[in-house]
C-alpha cells in the first residue's frame, strides 16, 4: 500500500515534470509578449516582468501587417484543411472498401511522395507554379499543400474506415440504401471522429508550414503568418516583444481548434484499438 | 413472402471455386437451414442471395423472378447478421425504422411498424437507447425488430445467435421459432450449430466444401444420413464409425471379430464397409453377444451418461441414461442393435 502511493506520487511527479517542460516555452513566449522594450534586456532573467504591458498587442493589432497575415493563414489552413479531409475520406474509403486494379500501385506512389526531403521538391514546385501564376498567391499555396497532405491524411482516414465493420455498411444496403447513401448516412456519422481528427492535422501542419511559403509568397500581402513573423526580424535587430506578441495570438486558432475536436481526437486517435 | 430457387450456382474468388454448382428449392413460407462446418460455403450462398456477392454462375431467382443482376436494396429482403451491425449512431426506433425511412414510407406507417414489431419482441421500453446501452440478447432483439418492421420477401441469417450465451441461444432459438410460425414468412438461417438446424429447420440443407450433401427434414437427416459427412455432422455426441468387412451375413472387424448381423444389404462378400452408429443407440449389455471394450472416460452430462469405450483398438462412444453406467470401469459389454445400423461404402455414400 504504502509502495503504491509512493509510485502513485512518483507517476505524478514524472509527469508534471514533463508539463513543465512541455509548456514552458509558451509561458516564456507570453512573457515576453508582455515585457515591455526598456525592461527586457536589464531585468535579466525574471520569471515576470516587474512592470507588464499590452503594447506590444495593439502596436501589432493596429500598426502591422499581422492582421493580414493573420486573415491569410486562416484561409490557407482552414480551405486546405476541408480540401484534404475531403478527399481523403473519398479515398480512404475507396482503399479501405474495394479492391480495384492498380490499388497496390497507388499506395505505393502514395508512399512515394512522403519519403522526399520537401526542401529537394521546392524548386521544381516553383518551377511548375510561376508559368501558372500560382506564385505569390494564397491559392498556389493551398494547392501545394493539399497535395502535400492527402497522401497522409488518406491513411489516417483508411484507418478509420478499417476500424467500420463492413456489416453496418451491407445491413444498410438490405435496408434498402445505395452504396452511397450507406456512406452517407452510416459510415460518415460513425467516422466524424476520424474526420475531426484529420481536420485538425492537416489544419496545424497547414498552419505552421514555413517553407513553401516562404518560398512562393514574396511580398505581404500574400504571406502566412509563419512568413510574417520573420518581418519582426530586421537587419540589424529582433523585436522580440512584437514577435512574441504575433506569436500568442496565432496561437490562439489553433487551440481554439483543438478545444473543439479534442473530444473526437481522443476518441479518434484510438479509435480501432478496442472493439466497440 | 415468397418461394426462392437456386439453380447451378457458383461462386468462385480467382481461380479458387468454393461453390460448386448448388441447386435449392425453397418454398413459400418455409425455414430452411443451411448447416455446415465453417468454410463449407453457406455463409457465401447466403450473401449471394442476399446480393452481397456476386453470382459467378448460375440463377438465383426470387419470387420467380431472376435477382442475379439485382442490387441487395431492390431484392427486398431481410437479414439478421452475426454481428448484428445495428447503427451504433440511431437509437432502438431509428435502428429499426432506417429501412422505412429510406423507402419515404409516411410518420404513420413508421410508428405503427415499430411499434407492432417492438411489442413483438418485447422491445417498446428500450426504444430510445442507443445499442451500446444494450445487452447481446436485446441487441439481438433489436436486430430481429429491424428484419421484420417491413414485411419483406425472405429472412435471411447469417448465425444471428452464435455470440450470445447458451442460454440466451436456446431462449432465442425458441423465440425465432416462434415468430417463424407467427408469420410464416420465407427463412433461410445459416448456422454451423446442429441443434439449431435440428430444432429449427422445416428442411435442412447440409454443405460440406460448396457441395449440398443432402436436404431433407431434420429427422431425415438423422435417421437416414445420405453420407459419411451428413451421419458425423448431425447429432451430438457424434456419430461413431468402425471400419468393417462384410463376411458371411455378419459385419466384422478387421480382426475377423464379428460386430454385428448385417442389416439386409447387397454387398458384395468380402467388400469394406463403414458402419455407423449414434452413441445412444449402442446399449451397455450382460448378454454373452455383445462386444467386450474398454472403458476409457466416463462423462455424465446430468440428463445422461456419454461413456468413453475403446472397442478392439477403436475409440467408441454410448450415451446411455443408466446411472448405472457412473459406477462402470475396466471392462463391458456393448451391442449393436442392427434396427440402428448404417452402412456406407468406401466413397462414404449410405447403402444401408
Amino acid at each position: 500500500m504504502k509502495q503504491s502511493l509512493l509510485l502513485i506520487v512518483a507517476h505524478r511527479l514524472a509527469i508534471l515534470c514533463y508539463i513543465v517542460l512541455a509548456l514552458f516555452p509558451l509561458f516564456w513566449l507570453l512573457k515576453v509578449s508582455v515585457t515591455p522594450n526598456d525592461l527586457l534586456y536589464s531585468e535579466g532573467v525574471r520569471m515576470w516582468p516587474s512592470r507588464a504591458t499590452f503594447a506590444h498587442y495593439s502596436f501589432v493589432l493596429r500598426h502591422s501587417a499581422f492582421p493580414t497575415f493573420f486573415k491569410n493563414s486562416l484561409i490557407v489552413s482552414g480551405s486546405t484543411a476541408v480540401l484534404v479531409t475531403g478527399c481523403a475520406s473519398l479515398s480512404g474509403y475507396a482503399l479501405s472498401r474495394f479492391s480495384f486494379r492498380a490499388k497496390y500501385w497507388i499506395v505505393a506512389l502514395m508512399l512515394l511522395t512522403q519519403m522526399f526531403p520537401l526542401v529537394m521538391l521546392v524548386a521544381p514546385i516553383f518551377k511548375i507554379l510561376s508559368p501558372l501564376g500560382l506564385t505569390n498567391s494564397l491559392t498556389g499555396l493551398v494547392v501545394v499543400y493539399t497535395a502535400f497532405n492527402v497522401p497522409f491524411a488518406t491513411f489516417l482516414m483508411q484507418s478509420f474506415f478499417d476500424g467500420i465493420p463492413k456489416e453496418l455498411e451491407e445491413a444498410a444496403m438490405i435496408d434498402g440504401a445505395t452504396k452511397f447513401t450507406a456512406f452517407r448516412q452510416i459510415i460518415l456519422p460513425l467516422t466524424l471522429p476520424g474526420i475531426a481528427a484529420t481536420l485538425g492535422f492537416v489544419f496545424t501542419a497547414a498552419w505552421s508550414e514555413l517553407l513553401f511559403a516562404l518560398m512562393l509568397i514574396n511580398g505581404n500581402n500574400a504571406a502566412t503568418f509563419p512568413v510574417g513573423l520573420l518581418t519582426f526580424v530586421s537587419k540589424f535587430s529582433v523585436d522580440f516583444g512584437q514577435m512574441m506578441a504575433a506569436g500568442v495570438l496565432a496561437l490562439i486558432p489553433a487551440a481554439l481548434f483543438f478545444l473543439l475536436i479534442q473530444r473526437y481526437l481522443v476518441q479518434g486517435l484510438t479509435a480501432g484499438a478496442v472493439k466497440g | 413472402m415468397a418461394s426462392i430457387e437456386i439453380e447451378k450456382l457458383e461462386k468462385s474468388y480467382g481461380h479458387v471455386s468454393v461453390l460448386h454448382g448448388i441447386d435449392l428449392d425453397i418454398r413459400d413460407g418455409e425455414f430452411v437451414v443451411l448447416v455446415g462446418p465453417s468454410g463449407c460455403g453457406k455463409s457465401t450462398l447466403l450473401r449471394m442471395i442476399a446480393g452481397l456477392e456476386d453470382v459467378s454462375r448460375g440463377e438465383i431467382r426470387i419470387a420467380g423472378n431472376r435477382v442475379n443482376d439485382l442490387h441487395p436494396k431492390d431484392r427486398d429482403i431481410a437479414m439478421v447478421f452475426q454481428s448484428y451491425a445495428l447503427y451504433p449512431h440511431m437509437n432502438v426506433a431509428g435502428n429499426m425504422s432506417y429501412s422505412l425511412r429510406l423507402r419515404k414510407a409516411t410518420k404513420e406507417k413508421i410508428g405503427a411498424a415499430v411499434a407492432g414489431a417492438a411489442a413483438k419482441l418485447g422491445l417498446e421500453p428500450l426504444l430510445e437507447r442507443r445499442p451500446k446501452a444494450l445487452s447481446g440478447g436485446q441487441r439481438q432483439r433489436v436486430a430481429m425488430g429491424r428484419a421484420i418492421v417491413r414485411q419483406p420477401k425472405a429472412f435471411l441469417f447469417d448465425e444471428p445467435l452464435s455470440n450470445l450465451d447458451a442460454r440466451l441461444r436456446e431462449q432465442m432459438r425458441a423465440e425465432i421459432k416462434k415468430m417463424h410460425a407467427d408469420l410464416k414468412a420465407t427463412s433461410i438461417y445459416v448456422t454451423h450449430d446442429q441443434i439449431e438446424a435440428m430444432t429449427l429447420a422445416d428442411r435442412i440443407v447440409a454443405m460440406h466444401g460448396g457441395v449440398v450433401q443432402q436436404v431433407g427434414s431434420p429427422l431425415e437427416l438423422y435417421d437416414r444420413p445420405a453420407n459419411l459427412f451428413v451421419a458425423g455432422f448431425i447429432g451430438s455426441p457424434g456419430m461413431n464409425f468402425l471400419d468393417v468387412t462384410y463376411r458371411g451375413g455378419a459385419l466384422r472387424l478387421k480382426d475377423g471379430s464379428r460386430v454385428a448381423d448385417s442389416p439386409p444389404v447387397a454387398v458384395q462378400e468380402g467388400s469394406d464397409l463403414t458402419l455407423g452408429i449414434r452413441p445412444e443407440h449402442l446399449t451397455i449389455t450382460t448378454d454373452s453377444g455383445g462386444i467386450s471394450a474398454e472403458v476409457e472416460l466416463v462423462e455424465p452430462t446430468g440428463f445422461g451418461i456419454i461413456v468413453h469405450l475403446t472397442l478392439h483398438g477403436m475409440p467408441v462412444k454410448v450415451f446411455t441414461l443408466d446411472r448405472q453406467a457412473l459406477a462402470t470401469g475396466g471392462e463391458i459389454k456393448v451391442s449393436f442393435p442392427v434396427q440402428h445400423i448404417h452402412l456406407f461404402n468406401n466413397e462414404g455414400s449410405r447403402i444401408g
